[in-house]
C-alpha cells in the first residue's frame, strides 16, 4: 500500500463546489456573465433544419490552466470569443471510467460504458448516431465522428441489437489516412504520427469498423491523396488535421450530426507541461475558429448548436495517488469534473448553470435538440439549452 | 487462490529478506482480503533491493497490523473484504505476479465501479497508519532545490508562479558560480549527516561529477538503458497486434541485467534507475519529465534530506512536417519549453515534499539558472512577498537553511 498523506481535508463534494465557483467566479469577471439570469442578449427563433457540433477534448485541461486566473492566457479566445455566446456549464461530472476511448463512448452513448478501454470493441449501448440516424431516417453522409485516435474506430456505431450495422456514423481518422496516404508515396519515419495514445507506451488496436479509407475520403474531399499530404505538412498537429477534414466535410456534406474529438492536449502524459499547454492552447484556437466556420458556412449558420467539452479532467496537484497534471487516475473530483460550452440558436448568451450535470446528459439533450429519442441512454435532458 | 491458502512455500520464489518478511507475517496475511494482500507482496517481491526507508516501512506495516486487536483489523479489512472481485483475480498468480495482479485489479474496480470505494478505503488506511507512527525525526530540515531554464536568455513566461505564494520571489540575484555554490551547500549537507540514501543530486544532461555523499541519478548516464527499452518498446508497438497491458507487463519484469545495465555495486540504486524509465511514463522521452519522476520517486520511496534537481534542455516535439518527411534526424532542444518543463516540475517537488514528515519545517529553492529570478520557501520567509534587495545565491542558500 502505497504511503502518502493527504493534506487536503476537504471532501469530494466540496472540491467539485470549489471548482464549479471558480469557474463561475472568473467567468463572471471575465465575460460578465450572469447566474440564473434572464439571457435576452439574443434569443434567435432556432430554424428547424437544425444541425449539432460536437467537440470533445481527449485529454481534459485543468482549471489551473484555464479557468483560473494563472491559466486564462492559455484560452484567449474561448474566454474572449466563444464564453460570451454560450449557456455554460461549471460542473459536468463523469461518473465512469477515466480511459479517453470508453469515456467518448459513453458521452456518445447516454450511458457508463465499461468495457476495456484499450480494447478495439464497440460500444454495448446504441450511440447518438443510430438514434439520429434510425429514428429520423437520415442517410450514413448525415452523421459523422472524426477522431484523431486509431482506438477510436469502432465509436460510430454499437453492438446493440435493435441498432448497430449501418445505422451508425462515419468514422474519419485522420492519423490512419495519413498512414495510407504515406504507404503510397513510400515516405519514411511517421511512427510518432500514429503513437496516438499517450497513456499507453503506445498502441495500435485491431482495425475494424466503419471507418473511411482513404480513396473514399479523395473523392469525397475532391482533393488528390498528394495534396492531402501537402496540406497535412503545413499543419502543426493532428488535431489541426482533424479540423481540417471537419471543414472540408462541413463544406462537401454538411452533415446535420458532427463529433470531433481532439486529442493533442493529452501529450500531458508525457509529463512535458509546455506541451501540455501548448495543447489546450491550440485546441482553444481550433475551437473559436470552427465556430467561426460555423457562422460562416451557408449551411450551419444560424441553425447549428455547437457543444464543446472535455470528456473528463486531470489529476489535482494534492492528489496523493496522482502526479499532478501528467495523469487522470485517481479518480479524485478534479480529475471527474469538467465543463460544457453550448453556442447557437436559441441558446442563452452570457448565461452560467451551475448545478452538476452528469456526462450521459449529452445525449438525451442532443435527442431534444435534434428531435430523436435515444430511449436506452440513463442520462437527462439539459432543459436549460433545449 | 485466496490469501488463507498461503503457505510459506508460496514465497519460495521471493529474494531472501522477503521471503524470511513473508514466513515471519504468513498468519496475519492469510486473514487479509485478496484486494489488499498483493499491495504488500508487491513489496515484499523485491524487498532485498528497496531503499531503508522503504523497507522500514513495510516492517512498520506489518507491526501495525500485528498488534492490533482482531476485531479492529477486521474492521480495517472490510471495505477492501467488501470489494467483489472476479474469479480472474482471485485464479491468477498473484503470489509471484503482483504488479500483474492490480494492474488487473484496477482496470476491474474501474469497471465494475468500485474504484471510489477503493480509493476512499486505501486513503482511510493510510492516513490510519501514518497516525500510528511516531513522529519521524529529521536530522535537518528537508530541503529541496529546482534550477532550471538553461539555454534561455530571455523569456515572457510568468516563472514561479505556484510557487511564489508559498514563499518570496527574490527578482535580484547574481546568478554568478550559483551552481558551484549549490554543489558546496549539497556537499556539506551530506558531510553534516553522512546518511544512506539522504542527500540525492538528479540532473537532466550529464553529470560532470558524482559529489562526495550524494546519491546522484543523471539522465545521460541512463542513454543506452532507453535505447534498449525504447528498441522493446518499439518492437511492441509494430507488432501485427499491440497488447499495451501486455507491454507494461513485459517492462515491469525487465532487471539490470536484461537490459545490460552496469552494476554499480548499489542494487537498490540500480533498480530504482531502471523503475524510473519501465515505470515512468515520458521518462523515456523527456528528460525535464525524468527529472520531475525522479524527483518524486526518490521522495516518496527514499524520504531524502536534501533532493537537488537540475532541469537540462529536453528534446523537441517534432512537426507534422518532419514526422511526415522523416527528415530532422538530428535531435534539436527546445530551451523555452523545458523551463516550463521545470518551473512545473519545481512546484511538483515542493508539493511531494509536503508529503513528508517535517513538511512545517521544510525549506526550498527554485533558481532560474543564469538568471537572477528565485524562490525561497522556508518558515521564516514571508510567504507570498518579493523582495528586490541585490543578493546572490550564497545567500539565498543561507537564508532558506537557517531563516
Amino acid at each position: 500500500m502505497p504511503r502518502s498523506a493527504n493534506f487536503s481535508n476537504a471532501s469530494p463534494r466540496q472540491v467539485a463546489a470549489a471548482i464549479s465557483r471558480s469557474r463561475r467566479d472568473f467567468l463572471r469577471q471575465a465575460t460578465g456573465a450572469a447566474l440564473f439570469a434572464p439571457s435576452a442578449l439574443r434569443a434567435i427563433a432556432a430554424p428547424s433544419a437544425k444541425k449539432a457540433v460536437v467537440v470533445t477534448f481527449g485529454g481534459g485541461a485543468r482549471d489551473d490552466e484555464t479557468f483560473n486566473a494563472d491559466g486564462q492566457d492559455n484560452i484567449p479566445r474561448m474566454l474572449a470569443e466563444l464564453a460570451p455566446r454560450s449557456t455554460f456549464f461549471t460542473q459536468v461530472v463523469n461518473r465512469g471510467i477515466l480511459g479517453h476511448y470508453v469515456a467518448t463512448a459513453s458521452l456518445a452513448t447516454g450511458v457508463y460504458e465499461t468495457f476495456n478501454n484499450f480494447a478495439a470493441v464497440s460500444p454495448d449501448n446504441p450511440t447518438v448516431f443510430e438514434y439520429f440516424r434510425k429514428d429520423l431516417k437520415r442517410p450514413s453522409t448525415d452523421a459523422w465522428v472524426i477522431a484523431p485516435s486509431n482506438g477510436f474506430n469502432r465509436i460510430g456505431e454499437s453492438e446493440h441489437k435493435g441498432y448497430g450495422k449501418g445505422l451508425g456514423a462515419g468514422v474519419i481518422l485522420p492519423k490512419r489516412l495519413l498512414a495510407a496516404a504515406l504507404a503510397h508515396g513510400g515516405a519514411a519515419d511517421f511512427n510518432h504520427l500514429l503513437r496516438d495514445n499517450y497513456e499507453s507506451t503506445s498502441f495500435s488496436p485491431v482495425i475494424g469498423g466503419n471507418d473511411v479509407e482513404l480513396q473514399q475520403l479523395a473523392d469525397i474531399f475532391k482533393v488528390s491523396i498528394d495534396d492531402f499530404i501537402s496540406h497535412a505538412k503545413s499543419l502543426a498537429s493532428p488535431d489541426e488535421l482533424s479540423v481540417y477534414i471537419a471543414r472540408q466535410l462541413m463544406k462537401r456534406l454538411a452533415p446535420s450530426l458532427l463529433w470531433i474529438t481532439l486529442h493533442d492536449i493529452d501529450v500531458a502524459h508525457s509529463g512535458a507541461f509546455s506541451l501540455y499547454l501548448e495543447g489546450i492552447r491550440r485546441s482553444d484556437r481550433l475551437c473559436a475558429d470552427l465556430w467561426k466556420t460555423i457562422q460562416s458556412e451557408p449551411e450551419y449558420a444560424n441553425k447549428t448548436t455547437l457543444f464543446i467539452l472535455p470528456d473528463f479532467g486531470r489529476d489535482s496537484d494534492i492528489s496523493p495517488g496522482g502526479n499532478g497534471f501528467q495523469h487522470h487516475r485517481t479518480g479524485d473530483a478534479t480529475s471527474r469534473t469538467t465543463w460544457m460550452m453550448v453556442l447557437g440558436p436559441g441558446i442563452r448568451e452570457n448565461h452560467i448553470v451551475e448545478r452538476p450535470v452528469d456526462s450521459t446528459d449529452l445525449v438525451p439533450t442532443l435527442g431534444t435538440l435534434l428531435g430523436f429519442s435515444p430511449s436506452l441512454c440513463h442520462g437527462q435532458p439539459m432543459l436549460e439549452v433545449v | 487462490m485466496l490469501p488463507k491458502q498461503l503457505t510459506a512455500e508460496s514465497f519460495n520464489g521471493y529474494p531472501p529478506k522477503g521471503r524470511a518478511l513473508a514466513a515471519a507475517n504468513l498468519s496475519l496475511l492469510q486473514t487479509m482480503p485478496l484486494a489488499f494482500v498483493p499491495f504488500l507482496l508487491k513489496d515484499m517481491l523485491v524487498f532485498d533491493w528497496k531503499f531503508p526507508f522503504e523497507q522500514a516501512d513495510l516492517t512498520n506495516q506489518f507491526a501495525y497490523l500485528n498488534k492490533m486487536f482482531e476485531g479492529d483489523r477486521e474492521r480495517t479489512m472490510r471495505p477492501f473484504a467488501e470489494l467483489k472481485l472476479s474469479d480472474k483475480l482471485e485464479n491468477s498468480d498473484w503470489v509471484n505476479q503482483p504488479a500483474q495482479f492490480l494492474e488487473d485489479l484496477s482496470a476491474h474496480l474501474w469497471t465494475t465501479q468500485q474504484m471510489d470505494g477503493f480509493r476512499s478505503a486505501s486513503e482511510d488506511y493510510v492516513r490510519r497508519f501514518n497516525d500510528s507512527l511516531p513522529a519521524e525525526e529529521l536530522a535537518m530540515p528537508r530541503l529541496g532545490i529546482a534550477v532550471f531554464g538553461e539555454g534561455v536568455s530571455a523569456t515572457q513566461y510568468k516563472l514561479f508562479r505556484k510557487l511564489r505564494p508559498n514563499g518570496v520571489f527574490f527578482s535580484q540575484v547574481n546568478p554568478a558560480n550559483g551552481k558551484e555554490t549549490i554543489a558546496e551547500a549539497l556537499k556539506a549537507r551530506a558531510a553534516a549527516h553522512n546518511i544512506p540514501y539522504a542527500h540525492w543530486s538528479i540532473e537532466g544532461g550529464a553529470l560532470r561529477a558524482a559529489p562526495a555523499g550524494l546519491v546522484c541519478v543523471d539522465y545521460d548516464g541512463l542513454t543506452e538503458v532507453r535505447s534498449k527499452l525504447a528498441a522493446m518498446m518499439l518492437s511492441a508497438y509494430e507488432a501485427a497486434k499491440f497488447d499495451p497491458e501486455k507491454l507494461r507487463t513485459k517492462l515491469a519484469a525487465v532487471t539490470p541485467q536484461t537490459v545490460g545495465m552496469k552494476d554499480s555495486g548499489d542494487g537498490a540504486l540500480d533498480r530504482f534507475q531502471l523503475s524510473l524509465l519501465t515505470e515512468g511514463s515520458g521518462t523515456q522521452i523527456y528528460s525535464t519529465t525524468f527529472v520531475q519522476w525522479a524527483a518524486r520517486e526518490a521522495l516518496r520511496r527514499a524520504h531524502p534530506l536534501t533532493i537537488y534537481t537540475r532541469y537540462a534542455p529536453r528534446q523537441k516535439e517534432r512537426t507534422m512536417d518532419e514526422l511526415l518527411s522523416g527528415t530532422q534526424k538530428k535531435t534539436a532542444t527546445d530551451a523555452e519549453g523545458s523551463m516550463i518543463d521545470g518551473d512545473m516540475g519545481a512546484y511538483c517537488t515542493w508539493v511531494n515534499m509536503q508529503r513528508l514528515p517535517g513538511a512545517d519545517d521544510a525549506r526550498f529553492l527554485a533558481w532560474f539558472e543564469g538568471h537572477g529570478e528565485a524562490v525561497a520557501i522556508a518558515p521564516g520567509l514571508k510567504a507570498g512577498t518579493e523582495d528586490a534587495t541585490p543578493t546572490d545565491i550564497a545567500g539565498l542558500l543561507k537564508r532558506v537553511q537557517y531563516s
